[in-house]
């Protein structure tokens, strides 16, 4: 059993009690909640005549309906108009601040809660949705839950569950220029798989870690849960409180440091005990995409796709779907692969700097033809930001469409979405079958740079090839 | 589309009914129910649009719409049942479609606590007595079986096997207090301990 984790450490601060059975009551320090997980948790309040025990804690905005081109009221849509005026009336009814179109603040919800200084160190986060794996980055616990769950916390501002075992995931060395925090995330979760998760929370450290910058390592955590792993959580260290110090929400003045001197006595002690280990070298490491229909199924670029028969027997079948639902053969190259739709963006994928990467390969080039591309900003703030420094105009002028901030193709409940059999290189989260909208569509995760290569080639291109032409790859 | 038994309610000791297979490693949620279907604001419709796609794409041969399982409620699955997503709504279509309890080689642990939260066991065994039982309900599926949550046994008209639960959830299911909010709101006074100690409630002041 693990101890002097961080995980540990504020698990034990936020126990409330011993449920029967062995799950624990755990207190909720921040709600997040969303137009489509939380109408039939206030519906199962209200049916009990149960009010939100912590409006103050609770946190809403809206994302994954939101129309990324006429975002004018009443949508085009009616249901997703509907979605929208429940969670308005849900959130006036019973005081909860909600994020709204238009107010500056409003995006996905795990882009917000960290810009605004909402998700701090130490914290336990709950939000009806899985990625919420992202707020780990700040050294919290934080994790998805289902609507059953959103009323438990809306009720109690707790939920009943079970510890978590914890694995440290140890990243050594350098990451390699062109090669970004998606690949390094897209290599863990295809070497351990995407099954390794279950039962535990990620620590993600080691030197490869600490260097990155707040945006990498929410990249980081969000996709723990493409490793099964419920929660993924980074040691808060100076990059941390540096990011957190600008931020609306977060403490200001003498507040500041006490919460400073608080939040460094959270991270993981050096002899902490984990129940399991693991260790990487981000030298290893090339641009990493995935082929398949699992975010397990990554190949760098430079390798071919494998043979079943050399794959272990349990992976055989699902290698042999995806290959058939992919239209593609053991053997093949990724690199060269025609593509149809770039899509950048996305609670993993769509922060300033992953935009800025893009951009960096965009420049001057010009989108190939036929295909189509666009930039959805992970949020109102970072659409701002953005252009503040003209990179609107960069996606522009190469032919991308620049669009209004939310979810968007990542899971394709507004009109964004593939058609067809399509294929797409998107810098999103889960490549699952029909996952972008069309039941036959096809999804390639990547990096952002990854993506914009793959737009202005119109093929799956090696980014290294773009940032540095005359090397050798 | 068939009658709907009541939904689960209270404790839950044993499941009884007809299996049905769906086989696959890593079905997500996206698979069993497509994104689309979220934009609602309750979960009522969602029984007849379980797995929408893959049916579609079968052309009326999915397991799930073959007219021999229409009154199945025990589930089985592979491996890593119900990854990807936290929505909800993936059990609630199941269980609206019929399904009362299932039994894999695993589940993601998202849609496993789902499931707990509606009233639907997710039972585990291992990868051979998974194939065994799938193969023995693939070949009657009139076989009525029994899931036995208190001895966690799988009854069969011939065998038994056993199968696993976790402890917590076995007994949440048994004292019927698998449906959490009111014990979790009867602790109210340790619930006011915690948030007068947590330092980020308190202005970082204690
Ligand atoms: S961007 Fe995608 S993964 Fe992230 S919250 Fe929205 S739908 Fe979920």
């Amino acid at each position: 059993m693990s101890s002097g984790t961080l995980f540990d450490k504020v698990w034990d601060l936020h126990r409330v009690s011993q449920l029967s059975g062995e799950s624990t009551q755990l207190f909720i320090g921040l709600h997040l909640i969303h137009e489509v997980t939380s109408p039939q948790a206030f519906s199962a309040l209200h049916e009990r005549d149960l009010k939100v025990r912590c409006p103050n804690r609770t946190v809403a905005t809206v994302d994954h309906i939101v129309p990324t081109t006429n975002q004018n009221r009443p949508f085009l849509d009616p249901l997703a108009e509907e979605m929208l005026t429940t969670l308005e009336r849900n959130c006036s009814k019973h005081n909860i601040p909600l994020h709204g179109i238009g107010s500056g603040k409003q995006g996905i919800v795990h882009v917000i809660a960290p810009e605004l200084g909402l998700t701090q160190p130490g914290m336990t986060i709950a939000c009806g949705d899985s990625h919420t794996s992202t707020h780990g980055a700040f050294g919290t616990i934080a994790f998805g839950i289902g609507t059953s769950q959103v009323r438990d916390v809306l009720a109690s501002q707790t939920l009943a569950m079970s510890k978590l075992k914890v694995r440290r995931i140890w990243i050594d060395g350098y990451l390699n220029h062109g090669v970004y925090a998606k690949d390094l995330i897209l290599h863990v979760i295809r070497m351990l798989g995407v099954k390794a998760g279950v039962g535990y929370a990620y620590e993600f450290a080691g030197p490869a870690i600490q260097r990155l910058s707040m945006e990498e390592r929410m990249t980081i955590c969000n996709m723990s849960i493409e490793g099964g792993a419920r929660c993924g959580y980074i040691n808060p260290d100076d990059i941390t409180f540096k990011y957190l110090n600008s931020c609306p929400y977060a403490p200001k003045g003498d507040a500041w440091d006490r919460a400073l001197e608080w939040w460094e006595k959270l991270p993981s002690e050096k002899d902490a005990v984990f129940d399991d280990e693991v260790i990487f070298d981000a030298n290893e490491i090339a641009p990493t995409l995935t082929w398949g229909i699992t975010p397990g199924q990554g190949i760098s670029i430079d390798e071919r796709l494998p043979n079943p028969n050399t794959l272990a027997p349990s992976d055989r079948q699902i290698t042999l779907d995806a290959y058939s639902y992919m239209d593609l053969k053991a053997g093949m190259h990724m690199k060269g692969l025609p593509i149809d739709v770039c899509f950048i963006g996305s609670c993993t994928n769509g922060r300033l700097s992953d935009l800025k990467a893009a951009a960096e390969i965009v420049k001057g080039n010009h989108v190939a033809k036929g295909i189509k591309a666009f930039v959805v900003p992970g949020s109102e703030k970072v659409a701002k930001s953005a252009k503040a420094i003209g990179i609107d105009k960069v996606f522009q002028e190469a032919g991308f469409e620049w669009r209004e901030p939310g979810c968007s193709m990542c899971l394709a409940m507004n009109p964004d979405r593939l058609n067809g059999n399509q294929i797409s290189a998107s810098s999103s989260n889960r490549n699952f079958k029909g996952r972008q909208g069309s039941a036959s569509g096809r999804t390639l995760l990547m990096s952002p740079a990854m993506v914009a290569a793959a737009a202005i080639k119109g093929e799956i291109t090696d980014v290294r090839t773009i940032l540095n032409p005359h090397a050798n790859h | 589309m068939k009658k709907i038994n009541l939904f689960p309610e209270g404790s839950i000791s044993k499941v009884i009914g007809k299996a049905i297979v769906l086989k696959g490693d890593d079905i997500d949620t996206d698979r069993i129910i497509p994104a689309r279907f979220l934009k609602c604001i309750d979960f009522e419709s969602l029984g007849s649009q379980v797995f929408a796609d893959d049916r579609k794409e079968l052309n009326g041969n999915h397991v799930f719409d073959k007219k021999i399982h229409e009154e199945a409620s025990i589930l089985s699955v592979n491996s890593n049942f119900g990854c990807g997503s936290s929505r909800e709504h993936a059990p609630q279509a199941l269980m609206r479609w019929g399904i009362r309890a299932i039994i894999g080689e695993s589940f993601a642990e998202i849609f496993y606590s789902n499931c707990l939260a509606i009233g639907i066991p997710c039972v585990t065994t291992t990868k051979q007595q998974v194939e065994d039982i799938q193969g023995i309900i693939t070949k009657n599926s009139k076989e009525f079986w029994e899931l036995d949550l208190r001895n966690k046994k799988l009854l069969g008209s011939k065998n038994s096997w056993n199968v696993e639960i976790e402890k917590s959830t076995q007994e949440m299911l048994l004292n019927g207090n698998w449906d959490a909010t009111s014990e979790l709101m009867s602790n109210d006074l340790e619930i006011q301990k915690i948030t007068s100690s947590l330092p980020y409630i308190n202005n970082f002041s204690n």
